[in-house]
């Protein structure tokens, strides 16, 4: 293959606002065709019979409990909502972290 | 993989939380000192986002099982160790808070298993097999993939060994570590493939932004953009 160039193509506002966006399709869209099959965790403990002793999460009463909008009957809609406010806030959430660690840098280069 | 409140014992939970609130402090620590600077930090929460996107999306994996991206490979090789362990802690505590997937009191486990394990062994074979591949750009998508492709079973086997020390019900162990493993490398191709996938998109845009490509890609540091004036 060809010397890489490593200029960067776009730039990091671009990079972000792209990635946010397929992100939010992903949670939001995508999400919707997800198998509903069990994960392999719950497979394994329902075919050993240790699901059992699974209890109800202290959240189970969440208003988006298991990825839906309490009162969103739609499974689209409320599935693909529960996405878009997952992101968002994970994204509030890591943003926020990383601008507090970041700021708090020693600057060891640059 | 994310374990519900009750597979595990309140000591075995209680432990796994101590663990991983010290590792999470210390990830904090050296991800300030060593990972994030003003260029990359935008690409940590871009990270953490799509982790918790492909999250949502469940593959099939055969006889009415599924998978899903853990993401912990794909965020070490883009955003470093440190860093992607902070993406997958706000990624399961999000999903353990607001979306009850996942237990409250196994977070700790949850966050030990995917957060620590997974990363680090992701990270630790990603660099492995970029240090026996060409120093070429295109070598780091398919580093990550393997790390990914290992990441997952190991989880999965690391699980077993937290069942083993506090597991709450009576299980073959032997028969839990090969269902687990057995399923996990299965789920594992799915997220070498994921993983390639999203490399590969970062590195073709920014491969400056990206942690392993750090030193280890001299057409990188050659090159510095002239257009830029």
């Amino acid at each position: 293959m060809s010397a890489p160039t490593a200029a960067a193509r776009i730039s990091t506002r671009r990079l972000v606002l792209v990635g946010l966006a397929v992100c939010l399709v992903i949670a939001g869209v995508v999400s919707f065709y997800a198998s509903s099959h069990p994960d392999g965790l719950e497979y394994v403990a329902g075919s050993l019979g240790f699901d059992g002793v699974a209890q109800d999460s202290a959240t189970a009463g969440s208003p988006l409990a298991d990825y839906a909008v309490r009162g969103v009957s739609d499974n689209r809609l409320s599935g693909g909502l529960a996405g878009l406010v997952g992101a968002v806030v994970t994204g509030l959430l890591m943003f926020g972290l990383v601008m507090l660690a970041r700021r708090r840098a020693p600057r060891g280069r640059d | 993989m994310h374990v519900p409140d009750g597979f595990l014992d309140a000591p075995t939970s209680v432990a796994t939380g101590v663990v991983a609130a010290g590792v999470v402090g210390a990830s904090l620590v050296r991800a300030s000192r060593r990972e994030l600077d003003e260029r990359t930090a935008p690409l940590a929460g871009l990270v953490a986002v799509f982790v918790f996107a492909a999250q949502m999306v469940n593959f099939p994996v055969g006889a009415g099982t599924s998978g899903h991206l853990l993401g912990a490979a794909l965020a070490a090789v883009l955003v470093g160790p440190a860093t992607a362990t902070l993406c997958l802690t706000v990624v399961l505590a999000v999903q353990a808070f607001l979306f009850a997937d996942g237990g409250v009191t196994a977070l700790g486990t949850n966050v030990l298993l995917m957060g620590v394990v997974g990363v680090w062994v992701g990270y630790g074979v990603a660099r492995a097999v970029l240090s026996v591949l060409p120093r070429r750009l295109p070598s780091i998508p398919v580093a990550g993939a393997v790390g990914a492709a290992v990441s997952v079973p190991v989880a999965a086997l690391a699980f077993t060994g937290l069942y083993a020390v506090g597991g709450a019900a009576p299980i073959p162990l032997g028969s839990l570590a090969t269902a687990m493993v057995g399923w996990h490398l299965l789920i594992g191709l799915g997220e070498a493939a994921i993983t390639f996938l999203a490399v590969s998109s970062i590195v073709a845009a920014r491969p400056d932004l990206v942690h392993v490509a750090r030193g280890r890609m001299p057409a990188l540091e050659l090159r510095t953009p002239e257009v830029v004036a």
